[in-house]
């Protein structure tokens, strides 16, 4: 318990002056749009319902799918401007996370503008007209701030959305508070979450009495007050702001958001660093985001499974044999992406169906045949993304499986409810240690309607040649079967004395090569 | 020598040709022709919805009217912005509009300052424009909020005045004080016109107000005039039957009291 609070406070001041640049960036560009949209809203009644509507909009749009959505946006813009101005930019991290934050945040200020400065008094407003103000004159002398106390009140409102929602910035590549919950949430470390959430809010807090600090001396015009929140929070952000040392590294390893992935990434890292190379993670991306991220040069380096690539990316529906899919995959990759397929690690990380032992043992359960006669009875649970994938549809009809019930589940989740009976069977990951650990059995495919997904190293086109990166991952190809990787799993999985994915790569990294010790 | 000498125009301090407008569909004055000129004080009486106020906000361009024109000093109001022009006319109306995040001088000196006087002429006739309105040199730091109704309206015609305009206008500007204050406000405000020789044109429901402070009055009903004379013409006997109605009470009330007078004093 100690060493995981001491492992969060040290990853504290790059997560959260990370979160403090974002959200900052993020409110002074929103408040800036939200003031414009405001001015032109109270001006004219015609923009007004479209802007209020527009805003409200947006804030229905989960924060987590607006984040997403800004990521496929900012490629495409990126792909234009390298046509027209022979330039690209990164389309993930800080981006597409500003820009979504930045929208986020309007509606308050917005709604909050407008309708502070439509319901003034129209005697002060006339009498604004009639001393001889412009239309400028009036608003910044008169009609903003006598709404100031209503505007600040909507800033406020604001920041605390930002400041919560900046946390979902973590799967599309922005290192935020985020990352103790994204990734603590995968290896069930709660109190790596618990720290995540309670930092977050601890953030929010401070911003919002220092802007209420600032709101008060709006009201009671004491500029003093005003002066000393500002300050306050000019300094935070410039404390947050200041460069680390970090930033320089030369290779970005990205990992999804799953234990595996934080294992892998953390063994990577450490191999380009015993290489010599200096090298970040870039860890809890989307797992459609890792490849898009790698094909454009965000990240150099990540591990992903040929299944996966198979089905999502190259969208076929066939289910080929193990090596020919991955000779397939590999030309593919080279020729549409140039993206380079460095080897496989040696084991499969695949979907299989698996079953807690003594109700498989109770119903006589041993292949997916088995299980189809007594699917009308069975609850199924699946992990967010399988039953959208096109193993679904080919599983159920080579089967002719019929549950009685389909649930989803965070895979973290997904684990438990089969332990507790509330599922009867789920979609599990061959590579997983928590098959192990909950003692569950994996049905055999005798039709063998589940792709391969062999564990593949990737790396991106401009890093396809790279001796350093080939000579740190060359020892991991065909290093690591799948008990290893098991094993590795659960050693962070477990609930008993777990390790952090950091000692459980150093572990795997042992295992690889026994080091010859005195 | 000729028998016709060209006539020569007088420069009007205010002049509206022709003015009408409409709100939507309800069209509030049409056709109005008015003339005030330098230095006279003029009331405007009539009925609620009459367009009293209507007119008056076509001077400085509050409203700026749908048919005819506005001159002021012979001078088409349209040729320059509308905020210039009302930099130049003093506005007083009944509900103050004191800006209230600001100080007694700062609302004072609000014009000048968007005039770009200098901040020490500013002080100076802040201090000169509270005495004028008989306030306390004290008051100048004070919020809107902590004055008296009196108080207010009385920054108010300070207000207007701050920039030295030569035309006042004025809509039901004492409207909402009570009886004593009132008057007592609308004769300092009369003497203030005399001294400064400014020309006022005021929009008032009050007869009473306006029979005792205006050089002349205009009568409004329905968006036109119907009648335009001096006090006592229209106190006795008018052909018109609303101008004999409105100064029929004004008359009556004075001879009431009159009668309570001479009896007093006989008693």
């Amino acid at each position: 318990m100690d060493d995981r609070v001491a492992a969060a406070w040290q990853q504290l001041p790059l997560f959260l002056g990370e979160h403090v640049v974002l959200s900052a960036a993020a409110l002074g560009l929103g408040l800036t749009l939200s003031l414009l949209c405001a001015v032109a809203a109270v001006r004219n009644r015609y923009v007004r319902w479209p802007v209020l509507t527009l805003a409200s909009l947006v804030q229905t749009i989960p924060g987590l799918a607006l984040l997403a959505l800004f990521y496929p946006l900012l490629l495409a813009l990126s792909a234009l401007s390298e046509t027209v101005f022979g330039r690209s930019f990164s389309a993930l991290g800080f981006l597409p996370s500003l820009l979504a934050l930045t929208l986020y945040s309007m509606l308050p200020v917005i709604r909050n503008g407008v309708t502070g400065i439509l319901t003034l008094d129209p005697a002060i407003v006339e009498a604004a007209r009639g001393v001889g103000m412009t239309d400028w004159q009036r608003l910044v002398r008169i009609e903003f701030p006598l709404a100031a106390p209503m505007l600040m009140a909507g800033v406020r409102t604001a920041a605390v959305w930002v400041i919560g929602a900046a946390t979902l910035s973590t799967p599309v590549g922005q290192t935020s508070l985020g990352n103790y919950i994204f990734a603590g949430l995968q290896v069930q470390n709660w109190v790596s979450v618990l720290f995540g959430c309670v930092a977050a809010a601890a953030l929010a807090l401070i911003v919002d009495q220092l802007l209420a600090l600032i709101e008060s001396g709006v009201v009671r015009r004491r500029p003093v007050r005003i002066t000393v929140g500002a300050l306050v929070l000019v300094a935070g952000v410039a404390l947050a702001a200041m460069p680390r040392s970090d930033e320089t590294a030369d290779y970005v390893v990205g990992a999804k958001s799953f234990t595996e992935q934080y294992i892998l990434s953390a063994l990577i890292a450490d191999r380009i660093a015993a290489e010599g190379g200096e090298a970040t993670r870039r860890t809890g991306l989307g797992s459609a985001i890792a490849f898009t991220a790698l094909a454009a040069g965000d990240i150099d380096v990540y591990v992903d499974y040929s299944g996966t690539l198979w089905a999502n990316v190259m969208r076929r529906a066939d289910v080929p044999a193990r090596t020919r899919l991955l000779a397939e995959l590999q030309s593919w990759l080279a020729r549409e992406h140039g993206v380079g397929l460095l080897g496989a690690l040696g084991f499969e990380n695949a979907y299989v169906l698996a079953m807690r032992r003594d109700r498989a043992a109770g119903l006589g359960i041993a292949s997916i045949d088995d299980l189809a006669a007594h699917a009308r009875d069975l609850t199924v649970g699946a992990d967010l993304e399988f039953f959208a994938r096109p193993e679904w549809p080919a599983l159920r009809d080579a089967y002719g499986l019929d549950f009685a019930e389909r649930r989803e589940f965070q895979s973290t989740f997904m684990y438990d409810a089969v332990a507790t009976g509330e599922v009867d069977v789920i979609t599990a990951f061959s590579s997983d240690g928590r098959i192990a650990a909950n003692d569950l059995v994996v049905l055999t495919d005798p039709r063998g309607a589940f792709l391969p997904y062999d564990a593949i190293v990737l790396v991106s086109a401009e890093r396809a040649d790279d001796p350093l990166l080939r000579r740190a991952v060359a020892p991991l190809v065909d290093a690591i079967p799948v008990e290893m990787m098991r094993e590795a799993n659960h050693l962070v999985d477990r609930s008993v004395n777990p390790l952090s994915p950091t000692a459980a790569a150093r572990w795997l990294s042992d295992s690889i090569a026994p080091r010859s010790g005195p | 020598m000729s028998a016709n000498p060209p006539a020569i125009e007088r420069v009007r301090a205010i002049e509206l040709r022709g003015v009408g407008h409409a709100y939507g569909a309800v069209r509030v004055i049409h056709d109005l022709d008015l003339a005030v000129e330098a230095g006279e004080f003029v009331a405007i009486v009539g009925e609620s919805g009459s367009g009293k106020t209507t007119t008056l906000k076509t001077i400085n361009r509050l409203l700026d009217p749908d048919a005819g024109e506005v001159l002021i000093d012979g001078v088409p109001t349209r040729v320059q912005p509308a905020h210039l022009l009302r930099r130049r006319i003093g506005y007083v109306f009944q509900r103050i509009g004191l800006f209230p995040h600001l100080t007694v001088a700062e609302n004072i000196g609000v014009t000048p300052k968007l005039l770009g006087w200098s901040s020490t002429t500013i002080a100076a006739r802040v201090v000169e424009l509270l005495d004028l309105v008989n306030l306390p040199q004290t008051f100048s730091a004070r919020q809107p909020a902590e004055l008296s109704g009196g108080q207010r309206q009385r920054v108010g015609v300070a207000r207007a005045l701050a920039a030295r305009p030569s035309i006042m206008l004025m809509d039901e500007p004492f409207g909402a004080l009570d009886p004593v204050t009132r008057d007592a406000l609308g004769s300092e405000y009369r003497r203030l016109h005399e001294r400064m020789r400014l020309t006022t044109l005021m929009v008032t429901h009050d007869v009473l107000e306006a029979v005792l402070l205006a050089d002349r009055i205009v009568v409004m009903r329905s968006g036109s005039i119907v009648a335009d004379g001096q006090p006592r013409d229209l106190l006795n006997d008018h052909p018109d039957e609303t101008v004999r109605a409105l100064m029929d009470m004004p008359r009556r009330q004075a001879l009431r009291v009159a009668a309570m007078l001479e009896e007093s004093v006989r008693g």
